[in-house]
């Protein structure tokens, strides 16, 4: 009873972890084509906004959660400006050019690249991966340089449930909660907000949502700031259980990585059904061999089953599915 | 004044021109078509009047302004509707989403003729909670020409609307163009190949050849059906 207890508790973490880790990574991949791999650090800024708020400004846990969100929210806001749609140093440099190759002569004038700068990243895997990995050492080194090796660590709240022998921390059953409530949230946004359609329009056909007069930059902006956000909430979630190094994205990154490979481009049920089948992996290998890492290295090894024998995730064979059933009618 | 003013439009893409020094203007009112063969650039055209590309040189102005250098959302706010060649429909997305979505142009607009577009298209009221990618030819066909007119636009361009349907379908399609044009007033500036089409819809006609405007046909000239089917046979 209590091991069976256990497994169900074990369950319940691995899932949440998993969704909480992939939602803001799953929103970017689906509907920007983007590989966001600075997604740990993401995860930092909110982490250690939270834990700052708290420490430093004495706000409250629930609220300074809140202030992480946000805060790496307009972060993201800003690299999405900067790295991934280059709109910013297009601007720059259309402004720049001009004058600079007015001023130096013909020859050298012709070698300066022309406008615009850079291309927008979306839909480009292989570069996008390249340009965040980049993102994501300098953001590591960054807050080391500024904040140090570690930061002072926020208290767990909540206290610990226990039944018989068994106790478990009351605060990693609301994540469940609330990992719960993240996917019920971003399926309201996606499935009926007026800004989930216009996404979705976006990513079937971007040139014909423009000329029914949806603003794509601003979607594309804004579904970069809302996968930010949710990184940064999943970061003041685990502020008070990971130790707050610059490097704590990295364990986060894993998992999200594997489930929005394993889940398919569809964003909601794909996180889903992944974090259901690799939650259930995890916790049960854990369980029977009472070990974390086997409990890990089993989780990467469906992973890889999942991608020899499903390419295009579970949401890619459910759609293949589909299409073989109306095609057979 | 005329409400859209083409004037020396030369169009590429990469190197290739495929716009010549286009002239061209649709007045307030008006059906207007463009015929011309397989790759003439009726499409091209088309795209650098919704914005979807920018022309080398010369101007679009629409509703006397200079439009020339703004961006295709930005166009469709001031009452460009767009119907694309093959449709494209957003085909995940219901058949009432895809009609919501031609709301998003216009934002503040007075009024949407949500319901109103039902009624030109009943068909797609069955059809309201389908996705649109599993809608027939000529449903997309009216389900794109909904989502376009719901946003009540001042222009409606519409690029091949027979194109890949049933003959009965298209000459249904063409009623109905003309209909929405004597009820809402909405000027159509639209291209075809279809002779039928292009005698039962257009008040005024351009035709292309190989990316320029070679002449314009009206009255007399639009109903002799062997001048038309000069510009279109191959
Ligand atoms: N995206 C593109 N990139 C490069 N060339 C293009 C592109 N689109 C069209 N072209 C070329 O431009 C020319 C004109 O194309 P356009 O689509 O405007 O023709 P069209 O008159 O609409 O033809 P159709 O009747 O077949 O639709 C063609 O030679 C075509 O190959
Ligand atoms: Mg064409």
């Amino acid at each position: 009873m209590v091991n069976g207890l256990n497994l169900a508790f074990q369950f319940l973490d691995s899932f949440a972890f998993i969704v909480l880790a992939a939602a803001g990574l799953a929103i970017i991949f689906g509907i920007m084509g983007v590989i966001n791999l600075a997604h740990g650090e993401f995860i930092l800024v909110g982490a250690y906004a939270t834990t700052l708020a708290v420490t430093g400004l004495s706000v409250p846990l629930p609220v300074a959660m809140l202030v992480g969100a946000v805060v790496t929210a307009a972060f993201g806001l800003v690299v999405e400006r900067t790295v991934i749609s280059g709109a910013v140093p297009n601007r720059l440099w259309a402004r720049l050019e001009p004058p600079l190759s007015a001023t130096l002569p013909d020859q050298a004038a012709a070698l300066l690249p022309g406008t615009p700068l850079v291309e927008p990243l979306y839909d480009r895997l292989a570069d996008s991966m390249v340009a965040t990995f980049g993102l994501s050492l300098v953001m590591v080194q960054g807050a080391r340089i500024v904040f140090g090796n570690s930061i002072d660590q926020v208290a767990t709240p909540l206290g610990e449930l226990s039944y018989g022998a068994f106790s478990y921390s009351a605060y990693r059953v609301v994540l469940a909660g609330v990992s719960v409530a993240v996917l019920a949230l971003v399926y309201y946004v996606f499935a009926y907000t007026d800004y989930g359609m216009r996404a979705r329009a976006v990513i079937q056909d971007d040139r014909t949502a423009r000329a029914m007069g949806v603003d794509t930059e601003r979607t594309y902006a804004a579904t970069f700031a809302f996968g930010s956000g949710l990184a940064g909430f999943t970061g003041a979630l685990f502020a008070p259980l990971v130790s707050m190094q610059p490097t704590l994205g990295g364990q986060f990154l894993v998992e999200a990585f594997v489930a929005v490979v394993v889940g398919g481009a569809s964003v909601v049920v794909g996180t889903v059904l992944s974090a259901g089948v690799l939650g259930a992996v995890e916790a049960s290998v854990t369980n029977y061999f009472d070990s974390q890492t086997f409990g890990r290295i089993a989780l990467l090894l469906a992973a890889i089953l999942a991608l020899r024998f499903l390419p295009g995730g579970i949401t890619g064979y459910i759609e293949r599915l589909r299409t073989r059933r109306r095609e057979d009618r | 004044m005329a409400l859209l003013d083409l004037s020396g439009v030369t169009a590429a893409y990469d190197r290739t021109p495929v716009l010549r020094d286009v002239d061209l203007s649709v007045d307030q009112g008006e059906i207007v078509g463009v015929m011309g063969k397989n790759g003439v650039g009726k499409s091209t055209l088309l795209k650098t009047v919704v914005g979807l590309l920018a022309p080398r040189s010369g101007t679009v102005s629409y509703h006397g302004e200079d439009v020339t250098d703004l961006a295709a959302d930005e166009r469709a706010r001031r009452g460009i509707g767009y119907i694309p060649q093959g449709r494209d429909v957003f085909p995940k997305l219901t058949v009432e989403q895809n009609v919501r979505m031609g709301e998003t142009i216009n934002e503040g607009c007075d009024e949407y003729l949500h319901d109103t577009v039902y009624e030109y298209f009943p068909v797609l009221a069955e059809r309201a909670d389908q996705s649109a990618g599993t809608l027939s030819g000529g449903e997309q066909q009216m389900l794109a020409i909904a989502r376009a007119l719901v946003a009540n636009p001042d222009l409606l361009l519409l690029d091949e609307p027979s194109e890949g349907i049933q003959p009965s379908i298209v000459d249904q399609i063409s009623e109905d163009m003309r209909a929405i044009n004597d009820d809402l007033g909405t000027t159509i500036l639209f291209v075809e190949q279809n002779l039928g089409v292009i005698r039962s819809m257009a008040d005024r006609c351009y035709a292309m050849e190989r990316g320029e405007v070679v002449d314009e046909l009206a009255g007399e000239a639009l109903a002799d059906e062997g001048t038309i089917a000069g510009y279109l046979a191959v």
